[in-house]
């Protein structure tokens, strides 16, 4: 045997990323950079030779000037493409170790206001046969005290961070609407005293909006998300008073006096989708042109599969064709420098285009952290008043340090194993923490039961993003900052 | 880099990267308008480029540049005044001895800060 180990020769082959289409262009969205490039001539047929096959870069180099390129070009097109890590050689490059977050700064608390609903929507996931929480012997109703305890832990863990946000959140957030008023007048004051700029929303069923509320919501510029399912029929088949009555006819006129009146900051309409709730088109149209809201966003009901209202793999599909013709529809008002309101494109546009990488799925734990009426400081608002994912007291010690970084280090892309053959983790990261507790009984588990269609979802809006990118780039300045 | 087109903000970036990477050290007066590309000062010292400080033989006369040069080329050359005595406001007589830094440098006053 020889002392000298033998160099192996280096050979190339296409790195991990996803090749799609758009506008007669082909692009390469780049895995885990989140890179998108757009290919023409050399750069795409050396990226799909070597797809099929691994080669020297002799013999690409040979094979290519038997198709009449130059050897510079070859030669400089294979840097290129090696260094933007289109390509990947067997020549491995040693890895850098991944430090772990320290004091990540904190961004935005959740505050729950209130335990309490005053409709009692099938499928909610705070009192549903699902549910984690455990209420019993809680406080209903936060306190101010509990309120203004959250806000300076908020100031105090935003560290150096500029701008901080606060959402209000419930059970049914306006049942609680006297602490939530103090609360910003508070954060407000606060936030002024150490120059931090300071930012409000509501998530709301729109049942107690009033025009005191209205007035209170305009003038603090309080971003509203109301939580409305589409027309009257479809509206009432889960989002009913506890009497059973349905509540469109109740939010209706509100939600319009709303839409009219509140003008300084965005309202957005927040549908789930069920098994009997699905028709993306229909809705849309309803909330948009009837209700008058400009931004429309869908999310299917976290539920377990035996749930009546649980959407099951046939119907995800048919939900998927029907975001496709909605998102297209997106597509050529975009490309006429148009505004649409399907926020779940707008959404993740935004993301492709700033090229994210995600470490997590979401801020939760990381940038977001939620309250609960006791006080208790959880990893978001669907885990409050859960014994899952808590994260310490806003009054007895603060955010526990120790238990958000042993989640962080557990809850890391690099230890969800099932993602790192995937195509959509730049984007996806193993998707929401508490639709996996409720699937697997693990907030680390991969969300397996969506992959295909988070793929299918995130190639639709690649294909758009690319040809926005050809036909009316301009557009795309607007998810620039 | 021009063989691919990079659309998204996070493609910029990369393409930065590896023109920053590929670029010449280029003298700080001939900036051109690439983009990327990181401009040292010529012949600086903060370069640490080989056979700048000394030649291949340990010594300092095969230096293409005189050693000397660095003394005040910082800042008249390159506009990098850090390491210098202040020129125009504190010390403004420091070189007035040496009209050549490569002959005269024994010349140069010594300013204490």
């Amino acid at each position: 045997m020889s002392a000298v180990a033998e160099v192996t020769p280096q050979t190339y082959r296409s790195a991990e990323a996803h090749a799609f289409q758009a506008a007669g262009a082909d692009f390469l969205y780049l895995v885990p950079s989140g890179a998108i490039f757009r290919m023409e001539g050399l750069s795409k047929e050396i990226v799909d030779l070597l797809r099929a096959t691994e080669l020297s870069r002799d013999e690409i180099i040979d094979c290519f000037k038997g198709r009449g390129y130059l050897p510079g070009d070859i030669e400089g097109t294979l840097d290129d493409l090696e260094q933007a890590e289109a390509l990947a050689s067997n020549h491995v490059k040693p890895v850098k170790p991944a430090l772990p977050i320290q004091n990540f700064p904190l961004q935005r608390v959740v505050l729950n206001v209130t335990n309490q609903c005053n409709l009692a929507c099938t499928y909610c996931y705070e009192y549903s046969d699902d549910k984690i929480t455990k209420p019993d012997g809680k406080p209903k109703y936060m306190t101010r005290d509990v309120a203004e305890a959250a806000i300076e832990m908020l100031i105090l863990e935003s560290s150096s961070r500029k701008g901080i946000h606060v959402t209000f959140f419930g059970g049914e957030t306006l049942l609680n609407f006297p602490v939530m008023r103090s609360t910003v007048e508070f954060a407000i004051s606060k936030a002024a005293e150490v120059g931090k700029e300071i930012e409000f929303s509501l998530t709301t069923n729109a049942t107690l909006l009033n025009d005191e509320i209205v007035g209170f919501l305009s003038e603090k510029r309080i971003g509203v998300t109301v939580s409305i399912d589409g027309d009257r029929e479809l509206n009432d088949k889960m989002r009913v008073f506890h009497d059973g009555r349905g509540s469109y006819e109740v939010i209706a006129p509100k939600i319009k006096k709303l839409l009219k009146t509140h003008r300084s900051n965005s309202i957005g309409a927040r549908v789930t989708l069920t098994s009997q709730v699905s028709d993306v088109r229909r809705i849309y149209q309803h909330l948009t042109t009837e209700l008058g809201f400009d931004s429309v966003g869908f999310s299917p009901a976290t539920a377990s599969p035996d749930r009546l209202y649980h959407i099951g793999t046939q119907k995800m599909d048919n939900i998927l064709d029907s975001f496709a013709a909605l998102a297209w529809e997106y597509r050529d008002h975009a490309v006429e420098g148009r505004q649409h309101g399907f926020t779940n494109v707008s959404d993740t546009l935004k993301e492709l285009h700033s090229g994210v990488s995600k470490a997590y799925p979401c801020g939760a734990g990381l940038g977001l952290l939620g309250v609960s009426t006791a006080g208790d400081i959880s990893l978001c608002h669907r885990f409050v008043d859960s014994p899952v994912g808590k994260m310490g007291h806003v009054k007895d010690g603060g955010v526990n340090h120790d238990a958000r970084r042993e989640f962080l280090s557990t809850h890391h892309i690099g230890a969800r194993y099932d993602c790192h053959t995937c195509w959509a983790r730049p984007v996806c990261s193993g998707g929401c923490y508490h639709e996996a507790f409720i699937h697997y009984g693990d907030t680390a588990a991969a969300n397996l039961h969506y992959c295909d269609w988070i793929r299918g979802w995130n190639d639709l809006c690649l294909q758009i993003y690319g040809e926005i990118s050809v036909r009316n780039p301009s557009f795309l300045d607007r998810f620039s900052d | 880099m021009s063989r691919l087109n990079a659309v998204n903000k996070k493609a910029r970036k990369v393409e930065q990267i590896i023109d920053a990477a590929n670029g010449d050290i280029e003298a700080l007066q001939s900036k051109t308008t690439h983009q990327g590309r990181i401009y040292y000062p010529m012949g600086c010292t903060l370069n640490f480029t080989p056979g700048w400080e000394v030649d291949n033989s340990g010594g300092t006369a095969g230096l293409c540049q005189p050693v000397e040069r660095d003394l005040f080329d910082c800042y008249l050359g390159c506009g990098w005044p850090a390491q210098v005595p202040d020129h125009l406001n504190n010390a403004p007589e420091w070189t007035d001895k040496c009209s050549s830094a490569a002959n005269d440098w024994r010349k140069v006053d010594v300013v204490f800060p």
